[in-house]
């Protein structure tokens, strides 16, 4: 018998393979990927209690938006206190992290080829979220822990809140961890050749800011509950706010890193779509990991105890390279998307390509509707508010609640709920029913969410409240209140929830029909319907010869944003200069 | 492509397109960063942050202080104050009203000391709709200047409790 001798500078060019156990993997019929059995239970677990607490979270929004809508006024004043308390922590916070924990599993196990590095760490990590989250919920839900979200000191819940908060955010980290260390045995056992993809890149700068973000939740949240307790004294209530921030603001950005991967990882599935040019969407990536923590200043730009110096060093000089990221994803996703259908023969005028883009695909309108309304109302919105002094009209109004839903749900949730039109049939293999609704959900959502966040900025800017009961005042000892014009706005505010609502339920129908009854797939996944190639393509440009793709119709969008970004931003320093002189 | 290894030799220099959208969007950044200092130097409406570490108690007498020796007339049991034009004005943020009515001349600047005497409050002037946040320990001095005549509403915008929406106040302009 005869053996190969191979010399060791040949092992460079061996082929990767995969580190599997034999018998915990198997190949997508549908992708060619290979996917982790651990890994796969992770990401059904993880996905199924995300959508859990979105249906929770969701619920509680529709009697909020009834409540604040002034011709319904649903809940009393303690249970709309307690639901929007509940609401912020479910949907903020434990739909997203679930989702997430899912997103970082997937990407370092069938993207890299690997197996998870550790099934028993999973389970650690899954068993503290969860159960920390239920603790929450259900302290919540008691009524002990009215507190808002943000439980800024010193109000005070019971101790189990804050317990259960350190449950997820430690369970989170550890998550974390097995990410990290799957990359780690991936790189070890050469399960992938060159660079990462840039779905996991996206997915590693979203952990990394994770880590930073869950550590700031350690050092504020350990001394808030052991005051709780009664062992130690009362944390500083502005120390509190700094602290509490780069936690509450950073993990939005770990939100908006996956999404971006989101982005383009349904744009290359739904349109074959790739990146222009690796090294601008790697760099942005690069910017947001670097500058973005800084940004949780902007929600202290009207509070005691730090300078105005201060407060613009940390809005523009490091914060605006974090806002020059977003704008890179901005004009890079859909230019790929451009460049993609263009070589498939879409080339009529500036936006043929649009127009013929797959968008009876849930996964796409879901991914560009995000896109939209991430860029044109959550980032032009986030950017004006977050000026130091522009933030004078708008700190704590429904302006603030009236930009987050275009980031974070408008934004994030719409991204993920794309996701998971593709997540279930690959990973649990089921199918849906009713693809018809599973068309219109994005849509429906996409519509009502736009509607309400309007009617909550419109009324932030007649200095409607946000977190606030009763814009009424009945009762107070001095008369307040708001005129015809704000009261429509809220009224708005209140349809668009309504119309929002239905969306997210149909969309939780949608999933747990699915996932629960639905019928198994073998082989392939149905289609939701990728782009199509015009018979008489012209032939894809090389690979190699990026540069010379066009993207004239992405240039003429981000131009449209770039004039309503600059005609906003001043729309409100001129409204500032109209108020009272402070300094 | 974005789910595979990018081919070798994918580190390049922007191009074309991006590179015209990455330059544009740049200069905007640097313009909005200039934005704020220029405002700080030119503009009237700045949040400069000024303020002392004060125990609640020790304000609650101030604004007692304040009241007593400036006290020019009631509502509904809570006094009217007038501060001396150019002078020191107090107001106290507590669950869940804000203390006491304040009077003021337009056109001419109060150094206006807000603090809180319980949990975290949000000072909310309107309509004019101008925000401030409120701390409990900390004595935050906003150097104001009425520029309207009017009868304004001071009200809560962070969330103090089950009371919250009942916390209102007054400023009367002249």
């Amino acid at each position: 018998m005869s053996t190969v001798i191979t010399s060791p500078d040949v092992i460079p060019e061996a082929p990767p393979r995969g580190n599997h156990t034999s018998g915990k993997v198997r190949t997508c019929a549908t992708t060619g990927l290979s996917v982790c059995l651990d890994a796969q239970r992770f990401i059904k677990l993880n996905a199924v209690f995300a959508v859990v607490f979105l249906a929770l979270g969701g619920i509680a929004a529709l009697m909020l938006g009834l409540t604040r809508w002034p011709a319904v006024h649903l809940l009393p004043a303690d249970w709309y206190y307690r639901l929007l308390t509940f609401h912020g922590l479910n949907m903020l916070i434990f739909w997203i992290l679930f989702m997430e924990v899912a997103i970082l599993y997937f990407a370092a196990t069938s993207l890299l080829n690997s197996r998870l590095a550790s099934a028993k760490v999973a389970w650690v990590s899954f068993g503290m979220m969860a159960v920390g989250a239920v603790m929450v919920d259900a302290v919540v839900l008691m009524g002990l822990g009215d507190v808002m979200m943000t439980s800024y000191v010193p109000l005070m819940a019971h101790p189990l809140f804050y317990l259960g908060i350190i449950l997820v955010a430690v369970g989170t980290l550890i998550a974390v961890g097995n990410f990290f260390a799957t990359i780690y045995i991936a790189k070890r056992d050469r399960t992938y050749v060159g660079s990462v993809p840039l779905v996991v890149f996206g997915a590693t700068a979203a952990a990394i800011i994770a880590v930073v973000t869950l550590l700031h939740g350690a050092v504020v949240m350990i001394p808030t509950f052991t005051w709780s307790l009664g062992w130690t004294g009362p944390p500083d209530p502005a120390w509190y706010r700094i602290v509490w921030w780069g936690l509450g603001h950073q993990s939005q950005q770990v939100n908006v890193c996956a999404m971006v991967s989101v982005w383009y990882l349904l744009g290359h599935v739904t349109t074959g779509a790739k990146p222009l040019n690796e090294a601008v969407c790697r760099s942005a990536f690069v910017l947001y990991i670097l500058f973005i923590n800084l940004a949780s200043a902007h929600h202290l730009l009207v509070d005691p105890g730090v300078s105005a110096g201060w407060k613009i060093w940390n809005t523009s000089y490091a914060m605006y390279l974090a806002v020059l990221a977003s704008m890179i994803h901005g004009f890079t996703v859909p230019a790929s998307i451009e460049v993609a259908m263009r070589g498939k023969g879409h080339i009529r005028g500036l936006f043929g390509w649009l127009a013929k883009a797959p968008w009876k695909n849930p996964g796409f309108s879901a991914m560009f509707l995000s896109l939209v309304i991430f860029g044109f109302l959550g980032g032009i919105t986030g950017v004006t508010l977050g000026t130091q002094q522009i933030n004078i009209l708008a700190h704590n109004t429904l302006r603030i609640p009236g930009h987050f839903h275009t980031t974070v749900v408008g934004g994030t949730s719409l991204a993920f709920m794309g996701l998971a039109y593709y997540v279930i049939p690959l990973i649990f293999r089921k199918d849906f029913y009713w693809k018809g609704m599973a068309r219109w959900q994005p849509y429906l959502f996409a519509i009502g969410i736009t509607v309400m966040a309007l009617g909550m900025s419109f009324a932030g800017s007649y200095g409607v409240p946000r977190r606030h009961w009763d814009v009424e005042f009945s009762g107070a000892a001095q008369a307040a209140g708001f005129g015809s014009g704000a009261h429509l706005m809220l009224g708005i505010m209140g349809v668009g929830s309504v119309l929002a609502f239905v969306g997210l339920i149909s969309f939780v129908l949608l999933a747990v029909a699915a996932v629960f009854f639905g019928k198994p797939i073998e082989g392939k996944m149905p289609s939701w319907g990728e782009a199509p190639v015009v018979a008489a393509a012209k032939p894809a440009v090389p690979a190699g010869a990026h540069d010379d793709h066009k993207a004239p119709g992405t240039m003429a969008l981000v131009i449209i944003l770039l004039v309503s970004f600059v005609v906003y931003y001043f729309a409100n320093w001129k409204a500032l200069s109209d108020v009272w002189h402070v300094r | 492509m974005s789910i595979q290894a990018p081919e070798a030799g994918w580190f390049r220099p922007p191009s074309g397109g991006e590179r015209t959208w990455m330059g544009l969007a740049l200069v905007w950044c640097l313009v909005m960063s200039a934005m704020m200092p220029f405002w700080h130097f030119k503009g009237q409406q700045n949040s400069t942050g000024e303020s002392y570490t004060v125990e609640p108690v020790k304000f609650i007498e101030r604004v007692e202080r304040f009241v007593a020796s400036n006290k020019v007339g009631e509502d509904k049991g809570i006094p009217i104050v007038e501060p001396a034009p150019g002078g020191d004005a107090y107001l106290l943020g507590r669950m869940w009203s804000w203390y006491p009515i304040l009077k003021l001349k337009q056109g001419q600047t109060y150094r206006l000391h807000i603090s809180s005497s319980d949990l975290q409050h949000g000072f909310s002037l309107q309509p004019v709709n101008m925000n401030f946040q409120v701390l409990p320990g900390y004595d935050h001095v906003l150097t104001l200047t009425p520029t309207m005549k009017g009868d304004y509403q001071v009200i809560c915008n962070e969330f103090c409790g089950i009371g919250h929406h009942l916390m209102t106040g007054r400023i009367i302009v002249e």
